[in-house]
């Protein structure tokens, strides 16, 4: 089935499939934005309990997710692998660190004998929150601004400044996106506490963080969306596969693609109603219309940054380093192989979606918490 | 050693071998108890008796401790091939990527998925699917262990795969060379039966506690029952798998072979040294003795690497040095052809830039000649092939001395569990305890054979560790390492606390 396709097909594919693992990322990542907000909506430790417990049952999934995100770049598109994460070296350190922090400070909060003491592992996940979400924004931030680095031509890599990766902060359009994203987990994750638990107290603060960070959301989302559209691009010459910088060149690709245009609007729309429903309206199903519009969101402008002959990883210090999907793919029978794996992927979302209806069919409440003998 | 004198290669693999040896200090417990916890929930679901639940969620609560440290570990450990081997990644990228997203995609969503369930579905789900979700959860990890495994022994026998010069990298051919390699498959075998005799003790081990205490006897007498039967099975599997494993490392890694037996000069009929002191002051060329003392079991190193008690065993130096007699060249000549690989190899990439069709065609000629000896163009001398020997041979033989004491161990335990009365072999029950640390310690040395023994290739052969690092200052190296060094010590510490309370406060009734 797959063997019969180009190796152009294949690696759109697989563009594609790792802009839908990273929509799916930043979906989840409301576990993150939910993680900075313990200490404003929990007023007391019963409260913060709540919180903490919700999330809990659902953190290893946006850990798993960045887990096979960072697989699946590896496996199809490694020469990005190889460049980003050895040259970007700091920021995705940060990253890391904050995430080894998450892994068990869920687990180890509330054991006896915890040796830092419950409120060190909450503002450990308060670390991840903040790190995870920002910096994971800034470094998809350079997807359409670049990055200081060289590509031999052995394909070895060099970033060519000391900061390795920390500059990309220093950069507005990126900066905007990173605050985006964490300012719109912070409004999923408020949503889902809505979702999920069941205590007035919460729910009518988590609305009121809805609305003020859907609100600070909105400013740097539209900041960021101004400045992708009006500025030049990294576009390929397909015949030449030289790089060249075109103007308004991600705007063109909307409207170039437009299907990815649609499913954008369609995306940014469902954010804005799920906002509207969560902040004035408090329905708790807003969370399900607003990560539905993330995840469509998320995955245009992934689509937006590789396809339509762009480079989806620029460099700015030297134009023709600049990574496309064509030069940083693996072989046609590596993305052949890999590409029957993927088939697995309607059945993991499945079992996912089975764990999740089944684990949240009850919502979490101070008395599902005492029946419960497993609880952070 | 002043930390700036160490170079940027010796920083990146000390901060691997740390992330690797903490990681692994979970990860074993994990594959294995997984599977205890199934069948103990399994005999609950059988025969309906209360006393089974409450051992299956005593057990759990300890998984979920040990699993989540795991997972911190674990995590660094897939992007650090990113950050800290980033010319490994693009070299071998399109090989060893594709086990990795395989992990991800196939094992670790179905270990998270059912993790949930089986923590928080015991009143959510039924009986029958909570069973499922826990075996969900046992399959899920081992399937993880399997594709990384895969992925590692690709690194010591890589196969499947040839070397595009347009591209510069080695490319897969064939994926079930890369998943099914004889060596693939020992590998994962050995590793995770290893890893369930490491359970099997972890369970005996803290039940002896117990039955030291005179506490929770009825529960420590079943676990343990449960516990030394799966590791009696295991243990035996280890060893058979041990011989299979050491099987292929002498056919696809011969130095590492010699570096595990500490031979240097090969011979036919070579003896298996069962116990042996190393000569410090030996190296490869000189006429120094290679022990100082040893106890051999004649024959049986030819006999088991060859199946043929008389084969030629070849040692360090015939290996380095060559040995026509036995067909061996000599490590110089493969570097010669190394080094002219790597000038055709630029030659071709020169010429493409330039379109010159002629000379591209001619170097491509001169680099198919010597293209399988690329790797060996990066070497700085035939000896930098020699692992750290003393290393390699005192973890290979302590590893192998304690797989035969835990066999023996298992013996004995289930012999008095049959008999029941093993609460009262109050000495067995210490042994039991105090053997807990030494089941990590020859897990850990096993890692050790594995990796140290390969040095100083990253892939065997193909790409030397030097060749693999990213472009990074040593000392932002130095920083991380530092970082994880502190932040694992720290995270170490903690969870050794935490199970050490819940292991005293033992089982809820």
């Amino acid at each position: 089935m797959f063997e019969t396709m180009t190796l152009s097909a294949l690696q759109q594919y697989w563009w594609i499939i790792i802009s839908l693992l990273g929509a799916i990322l930043v979906f989840l990542m409301f576990v993150q934005g939910g993680q900075t907000l313990l200490f404003q909506i929990a007023k007391n430790e019963e409260e913060r309990k709540l919180l903490v417990n919700s999330l809990g049952r659902k953190w290893e999934l946006a850990f798993t997710t960045l887990v096979t995100f960072g697989g699946a770049f590896f496996a199809s598109f490694p020469l990005f692998y190889s460049t980003s994460f050895g040259g970007a070296y700091w920021i995705w350190m940060f990253i890391l660190l904050g995430f080894i922090l998450q892994a068990v400070s869920y687990e180890f909060r509330k054991k006896p004998n915890n040796f830092l003491g419950p409120k060190v592992y909450e503002i450990f996940l308060f670390i991840n929150g903040l790190l995870a979400t920002v910096l994971i924004g800034t470094a998809v931030g350079t997807f359409f601004t670049g990055s200081p680095f060289f590509v031999d031509k052995f394909n070895l890599s060099s970033w060519m400044v000391c900061s390795h990766g920390l500059e990309a902060a220093l950069n507005t359009q990126n900066l905007s996106l990173g605050l985006a994203v964490f300012f719109l987990t912070r409004m999923t994750g408020s949503m889902f506490f809505i979702t999920a638990i069941d205590h007035d107290v919460i729910n009518k603060r988590s609305a009121k963080q809805i609305l003020i960070n859907g609100l600070v959301f909105l400013v740097f989302f539209l900041m960021f969306i101004g400045l992708l559209l009006t500025k030049n691009g990294f576009a390929v010459d397909p015949a030449t596969s030289k790089i060249s910088m075109e103007p308004y060149k991600y705007l063109h690709n909307f409207l170039q693609m437009p299907f990815v245009f649609v499913l954008f609007l369609v995306g940014v729309l469902l954010v804005l109603f799920g906002f509207i429903k969560g902040a004035f309206l408090k329905k708790s199903n807003a969370f399900w219309f607003t990560v539905t519009g993330v995840v469509l969101t998320v995955f245009s402008l992934f689509l937006v940054a590789g396809l339509n002959n762009t480079a989806f990883y620029p460099s700015n210090y030297d134009l023709q380093s600049s990574l496309t999907i064509a030069r940083a793919s693996s072989s046609h029978y590596t993305l052949t192989a890999m590409s029957y794996v993927s088939l697995l992927v309607p059945f993991i979302i499945a079992y996912i979606w089975y764990s999740w209806r089944v684990l949240t069919k009850k919502k979490i409440s101070v008395s599902e918490l005492e029946e419960n003998e497993h609880v952070y | 050693m002043h930390l700036a004198d160490i170079s940027l290669v010796d920083w990146s693999r000390a901060q691997f071998a740390l992330t690797a040896i903490y990681h692994w200090l979970f990860v074993p417990l994990t594959l294995g108890l997984s599977f205890i916890i199934a069948i103990m929930e399994s005999i609950y679901i059988k025969t309906g008796n209360e006393e089974w639940k409450k051992l299956t969620k005593f057990w759990m609560t300890i998984f979920g401790i040990n699993f989540a440290i795991g997972a911190a570990t674990g995590i660094i450990l897939e992007f650090e091939f990113g950050t800290n081997w980033s010319n490994y990644s693009w070299m071998v990228g399109d090989i060893f990527g594709a086990p990795l997203a395989i992990e991800g995609i196939m094992a670790f969503f179905l270990e998270s998925t059912f993790i949930a369930i089986m923590f928080f579905g015991w009143s959510k789900v039924g009986k029958k699917t909570h069973l499922l979700s826990t075996w969900m959860v046992a399959i899920g990890s081992n399937l993880s262990a399997l594709w990384i495994l895969v992925a590692n022994a690709w690194m010591n026998n890589p196969v499947g795969m040839v070397f595009n010069p347009d591209t510069a990298r080695n490319e897969m051919v064939n994926f079930w060379d890369v998943a099914l390699s004889p060596f693939a498959i020992n590998k994962f075998l050995h590793t995770i039966t290893s890893s369930y005799v490491v359970a099997a003790l972890f369970v005996i081990g803290v039940c002896s506690w117990y039955l030291l205490k005179k506490r929770q006897i009825v529960f420590s007498k079943r676990s343990m029952a449960i516990a030394v039967i799966f590791g009696l099975l295991s243990s035996l599997f280890l060893a058979f798998t041990g011989d299979s494993s050491a099987y292929q490392v002498a056919q696809k890694q011969p130095m590492k072979l010699a570096a595990m037996e500490g031979l240097y000069k090969g011979q036919e009929g070579t003896g298996l040294v069962a116990f042996g002191v190393l000569n410090h002051k030996k190296k490869a060329g000189d006429n120094l003795e290679e022990y100082l003392f040893k106890i051999e079991i004649p024959k049986m190193l030819s006999l088991l690497s060859y199946r043929d008690a008389n084969a030629f065993v070849p040692g360090i130096e015939d290996i380095v040095y060559g040995n026509w007699h036995y067909n061996i060249e000599p490590v110089s000549k493969r570097m010669e052809r190394g080094t002219q690989a790597i000038i055709s190899l630029t030659k071709y990439k020169d010429s493409k830039e330039k379109n010159d069709t002629a000379a591209m065609n001619s170097a491509l000629t001169e680099f198919k000649q010597t293209r399988s000896d690329l790797g060996y163009g990066y070497l700085d001398k035939p000896e930098s092939i020699i692992p750290n020997v003393p290393l390699t041979f005192y973890s290979f033989h302590v590893m192998v001395i304690l797989g035969f004491y835990f066999i023996l161990l298992f013996v004995v335990i289930l012999y008095f569990v049959l008999r029941n009365t093993i609460e009262r072999k109050k000495f067995l029950l210490r042994l039991a305890l105090i053997t807990i640390p030494l089941g990590y310690i020859a897990s850990e040395l096993g890692w050790i054979v594995a990796e140290v023994g390969r040095q100083p290739w990253a892939i065997q052969d193909i790409l030397p560790v030097s060749k693999a690092t990213s472009h990074l200052s040593a000392s932002s190296v130095q920083i991380t390492f530092v970082l994880f060094a502190i932040l694992f010590t720290i995270l170490l510490i903690t969870e050794l606390r935490i199970l050490f309370k819940q292991i005293k406060i033992g089982p809820k009734e």
